[in-house]
């Protein structure tokens, strides 16, 4: 007995300092993959996700844009910073506090308020999956460069940007999203990527 | 007598019974198993050229047509690509992969490709057990590899990519610039008359 206790401490003690715990994220991604060894970083990221609602090549295929941080202090100073630019406003502390605690966000802006609201506690994730989530990230309605710019202003030139999105995204929406990033001049980011050989 | 004195006394047990103890471990660690990655993700550093750097024609011009080349990336994972002024008639089909334009790419970049294998060798000798040390050597062949990368007989790649194409196309042609060691790459607009080029040159679909 005395042996196995030993090797389950060490295992247990193992996966507690190795494992980092997974975040509930709004859509399930294939992330394509890549040479690239570079580990994305830890800290001070907000991560785009791009999620495709139409299949690959059909004419004017939409895509829903959700956006995250990595800790709950970034996410309500960038609300703070929402407020500031006008952008959003009026919540309770309520709500923003309910802000602070999504994993992931995604709702045009005139719907945040409602998406925000108690009555909606528990099933906010769920919500994501509506036809009119998503941020809108159009040349017409650009909220994405809003939220973006906020959140630069808020985290600081630190702050890292990432992209993450399946495989089969049709090209036409990153296209949106990276003319989007460009017009507020943030002009690096990081793609996720899996890792792979070079030969395949 | 003193037998009854004996019994009176309690024997203690000396062992501890570890039995809960284990049932929680590896109740903890199951949890653990099935509640956590290990792996990290991967990332890809990209650098866009901003709004107001944008490459307009005349700068477009500035790049020297030997070392020009022109990537297009069509829908269905088709890729065309020419070298040098974009004329009509060299256009050049070609695929993703080892034999498709990375052997292009390759042939282009040969001697940047040299200069990093000797590189490579030439840190691999170095290899430290000093931890610090090794960092530094880290340091210093990254910063090398730029230097080759972004030397000037590298060619420039301009990248188009067609709206009808995926995200993976775009890595993955990001990744031929990595494999290729090429520093200097552009992904610009997929405009409609390139798409008239390559249905001139192909017949299109």
């Amino acid at each position: 007995m005395t042996p196995m206790s030993d090797v389950m401490v060490l295992l247990l003690t193992f996966f507690m300092l190795t494992a980092t715990f997974v975040k509930e994220e709004p859509i399930q991604v294939q992330t394509p993959g890549s040479v690239s060894e570079i580990k994305i970083p830890e800290k001070n990221l907000l991560t785009i996700f791009v999620q495709s609602v139409a299949g690959v090549g059909e004419e004017g295929a939409t895509g829903k844009v959700f956006m995250t941080m990595d800790n709950e202090s970034n996410l309500s100073a960038l609300l703070d910073k929402m407020e500031e630019s006008g952008a959003l406003s009026g919540l309770t502390p309520e709500q923003k506090r309910a802000f602070a605690a999504a994993p992931t966000f995604g709702f045009p802006l005139n719907q945040m308020k409602t998406w925000l609201s108690p009555e909606n506690e528990g099933k906010r994730s769920e919500l994501l999956h509506l036809e009119s989530a998503g941020i809108p990230c159009d040349s017409t309605n650009d909220e994405l460069k809003v939220w973006v710019q906020a959140a630069r202003d808020a985290c600081g030139s630190d702050m890292r940007i990432a992209i993450k999105a399946d495989a089969t995204t049709p090209y036409a929406i990153i296209k949106k999203v990276m003319d989007s990033l460009r017009s507020i001049h943030e002009n690096r980011y990081n793609l996720i990527t899996n890792l792979k050989g070079a030969d395949d | 007598m003193a037998k009854e004195k004996a019994s009176k006394q309690k024997k203690m047990n000396a062992r501890v019974d570890f039995t809960p103890m284990v049932d929680m471990i590896m109740l903890l660690v199951t949890f653990f198993m099935l509640c956590t990655t290990l792996l990290k993700p991967q990332t890809m550093e990209i650098a866009m050229p901003s709004d107001k750097e944008d490459i307009n024609e005349e700068q477009r011009s500035q790049i020297a047509e030997s070392k020009a080349i022109t990537i297009l990336v069509d829908e269905g994972r088709t890729v065309y690509y020419f070298k040098g002024k974009p004329t009509d008639d060299n256009l050049e089909k070609s695929a993703f992969g080892k034999d498709g334009i990375r052997a292009v790419l390759m042939d282009a970049n040969a001697e940047a490709v040299k200069k990093v294998q000797a590189l490579k060798e030439k840190y691999q000798k170095k290899m430290s057990s000093n931890l610090g040390e090794e960092l530094k050597l880290k340091e210093q062949y990254k910063e090398e590899l730029d230097e080759i990368r972004d030397g000037d007989d590298t060619p420039n790649v301009i990248i188009k990519i067609s709206e009808k194409a995926v995200y993976k196309d775009q890595i993955d042609i990001l990744d031929e610039m990595q494999i290729c060691n090429i520093g200097k790459y552009v992904i610009d607009n997929f405009k409609p008359e390139d798409k008239a080029k390559i249905d001139a040159k192909f017949g299109g679909k």
